[in-house]
């Protein structure tokens, strides 16, 4: 032993396995960030520097919060994982491009403070911080958090879900399924170009940060059951119309699809995904609101922790025996 | 020609085995103290059969046990016994060892005459595999005569020999494979006899064309045994894993493989049982491949007991500051702290890693990503066993099918936030282990 000493107190001991991929926390949230740039160039684009504003605002309190919060526990600050930055971006996304630019600071410092770091910071949450916030602003200003705007023109308007739905004005024609598509109709800032969410979207499966249960489930849900309860009877609604149209592409692709608060085996991300469809489609249509993506990945965060517990993998020899 | 693989999960580390991909094997020559443990193997240890100041031969056994699992050891040289004291093991264990001062002659024991297999009876070929104290050189150290005497009412019709070395790195069976192909058909031969199977298969990866090519080349109208191409993934060469690849049978959990009526065997092992069949051999010599960061890596034959320091010195010293030494491959072997423990028998690799290999990312908390549950073989939750060990809730870790892993590190090696999640297992094998100990004791 003692001729190998000079050496040996170099090595450095731990489990196996010794090599690790390359792919770190970090580097998932930074994808996520590359995903969501799309949508919020198009956001710059439709809304102009307003939009801009309200991403700044909402990023930097973020960001701000996270680093305010490690310090207040004496840690290292924890802003590196990107994780913050991608709650502000999505909070952002989640705002009318009206709104004042203190909702979106209140706003973030409610995500991080309140939803995320109380429950034990990165990985503790049970709730999408962004969404959740988003549900607290919508209770405590609902003006703010009701006033839409066209693209452009910035000029007062309903958006298209509220002509779509039973309980909406009615009178306004929709827009023509392009212009959903490009994003060019009122809405939420980052949720209203179908197209540069797809982009980003895609990017996100390609780079296998996300797989596809989740959003196909809950856009296909969506699609057929908008279509099975039309306005006029079975079969008779505009489900393409649905499907471009209010926060969906959005919260199927980036929010239902946020790990920390939504299943880990693939089978539990179908049930997340039939299920935000599900909620989605039933308050659209039957509830107070002209919008549900929110509420129905809240509601689907919560029951997430009995999704794992039910939608296990097969065992490997577990074979069922007749 | 269809590509096999186990249908769950799976991983695919970088390979890096072309420093030593196709080398020969070369022999290398006794350490001046070798160091011959008495627990090489999972089972009940050896008790000495020699004392201190004895004078002992090659291939001498040294140290035997009544347990039926259990395997005899043998002196890996000619020269005298020094001590017989507890020295360190790779595992960090403290373990009985003989310690042994080669002389110059290498005096073999007596060895029997060459013998042909096919006249002697299965009861016959399992007491000489025990005798010449064969463990699964793959790295699990099974006694192989345990494993050739499955019980009578689970009858074996498949061997499956394991080519497959899925773990980076590592060469040795490759190298085995080039160097005695037909030896290899002869050892399938032989442990489809013992076991009354009716067919035999050689599992070999994609990335060892060079053996596929061989093999099946003298395999080509061969009515028993096959050659089966498996897929380039990690962990391919697992046991249950390469069962299901090549025969789509599932082992049941907690059960072994004779459960569907297989026998999985390394290369390395088969060998050493045809040697000890055939020759009369006992098993104190293996292959290691000795890789990464050394100045000249190679597929070394090494004598059991030869301290690792010693392979280092043959193959040119290290290159480069080393930040690890490996014993095994780098997704399950060990890391050692103490350059002076022994090559055992189950050692198939000394890989050295830089530090700069070596990331040192920090651990973070868990995200739920999914990532460990989508690459498990096993069809278990990583994530769910790693939150509850964390926090010391190893009934819960138990729940969560804890004692069902068999520690691949496939779920570790993708986790993006670097959780440590083999070793939660490990410790909550420990305490579940510990835990359905003390309960059988108050029962009884």
């Amino acid at each position: 032993m003692a001729e190998n000493g000079a050496q040996n107190e170099l090595l450095v001991v731990s489990s196996s396995p010794h090599v690790k991929t390359r792919d770190t926390t970090q580097r998932l949230m930074g994808d996520v960030l590359i995903g969501l740039a799309p949508a919020a160039a198009a956001a710059g684009y439709l809304f102009g520097s307003r939009a801009l504003m309200i991403m700044a605002a909402s990023v930097g309190t973020a960001v701000l919060a996270e680093h305010l919060v490690s310090r207040m526990g004496h840690k290292r600050t924890t802003i590196g994982d990107l994780s913050a930055a991608v709650t502000g971006l999505l909070l952002a996304f989640n705002l009318p491009p009206s709104v004042p630019p203190w909702i979106p600071v209140i706003g973030s410092a409610v995500a991080i403070l309140l939803v995320k770091a109380l429950f034990g910071g990165l990985g503790g949450n049970f709730l999408n911080p962004a969404l959740a916030a988003r549900a607290i602003l919508l209770a405590a200003w609902p003006v703010h958090m009701t006033a839409w705007i066209r693209p452009f023109d910035l000029v007062g308007t309903a958006t298209p879900l509220a002509t779509l739905v039973p309980k909406g004005v009615a009178g306004v024609p929709l827009p023509s399924y392009l212009d959903m598509f490009l994003g060019r109709i009122p809405g939420s800032l980052g949720e209203t170009s179908a197209l540069a969410l797809l982009a980003g979207g895609l990017y996100l499966l390609w780079r296998r940060v996300i797989d596809w249960h989740t959003p196909v489930a809950f856009v296909g849900t969506v699609f057929v059951l908008t279509w099975l309860l039309g306005p006029d009877g079975i079969g008779t609604g505009d489900p393409l119309a649905h499907v471009l149209s209010g926060g969906l592409m959005l919260g199927a692709l980036f929010m239902a699809t946020d790990y920390v608060t939504s299943p880990v085996t693939p089978r539990g991300r179908l049930v997340m995904g039939l299920g935000c469809g599900l909620l989605t489609v039933l308050i659209r249509i039957y509830g107070a609101f002209p919008e549900g993506v929110s509420y129905s990945i809240l509601i689907m965060n919560v029951a997430t922790p009995l999704i794992d517990r039910w939608m296990t993998p097969r065992k490997f020899g577990m074979v069922k025996t007749a | 020609m269809s590509v096999k693989t186990f249908t769950r999960g799976g991983v695919h580390p970088p390979e890096h085995k072309e420093p030593t991909a196709g080398s020969p094997i070369r022999e290398i020559p006794p350490a001046p103290e070798m160091v011959v443990p008495l627990s090489q193997h999972t089972g009940a240890p050896c008790e000495a059969t020699v004392a201190v100041g004895d004078r002992v031969m090659a291939g001498q056994k040294i140290g035997d046990s009544e347990a039926f699992i259990s395997a005899p050891v043998h002196s890996p040289v000619s020269g005298t016994v020094k001590a017989i004291e507890m020295r360190r093991v790779f595992t960090g264990a403290m373990v009985r060892c003989v310690v042994i001062a080669p002389d110059e002659h290498q005096e073999q024991a007596a060895q029997t005459e060459r013998r042909d297999w096919r006249a002697l009876a299965p009861d016959e070929i399992r007491s000489i595999v025990r005798q010449a104290g064969i463990v699964g050189l793959g790295g699990a150290a099974f006694p192989a005569s345990v494993k050739i005497a499955p019980p009578k009412d689970k009858p074996i019709d498949s061997v499956i020999i394991n080519g497959c070395e899925c773990e980076p790195f590592l060469t040795c069976d490759q190298a085995l494979m080039l160097l005695r192909p037909d030896d290899l058909i002869e050892a399938t031969r032989l442990l489809i006899k013992v076991v009354g199977a009716r067919r035999g298969y050689i599992g070999i990866e994609l990335n060892k064309p060079d053996a596929i090519e061989l093999l099946a080349s003298k395999l080509k109208e061969d009515p028993e045994i096959c050659v089966v191409r498996c897929e380039v993934k990690y962990p391919e060469g697992a046991e249950k894993q390469l069962i299901k690849a090549v025969l789509d049978r599932e082992v049941p959990p907690g059960k072994l493989p004779s459960e569907v009526g297989a026998l999985v065997h390394n290369v390395g092992t088969a060998l050493a049982i045809l040697d000890a069949v055939a020759q009369g051999t006992t098993l104190t010599r293996r292959v290691v491949t000795v890789t990464g960061a050394v100045a000249r890596p190679g597929n070394l034959e090494v004598r059991v007991g030869t301290p690792v320091s010693h392979l280092i010195e043959q193959c040119g010293g290290f290159a480069g500051q080393p930040g690890k030494v490996i014993l095994g491959g780098p997704m399950t072997g060990w890391a050692i702290e103490d350059l002076g423990v022994p090559v055992q028998k189950g050692t198939s690799g000394v890989v050295v890693l830089t530090r700069e290999y070596m990331d040192a990312h920090p651990t973070l908390a868990c995200v739920r990503c999914g990532k460990c549950v989508e690459v498990c073989p096993m069809g278990l939750m990583p994530n769910m066993i790693g939150i509850y060990a964390e926090r010391g809730r190893y009934d819960d870790a138990e729940k969560w099918n804890a004692m069902d892993c068999f520690e691949c590190g496939a779920c570790a090696y993708v986790c993006p936030s670097k959780r440590p999640l083999v070793d939660c297992v490990r410790k909550s094998k420990q305490a579940i282990n510990e835990k359905h100990r003390r309960q059988r004791e108050a029962k009884s």
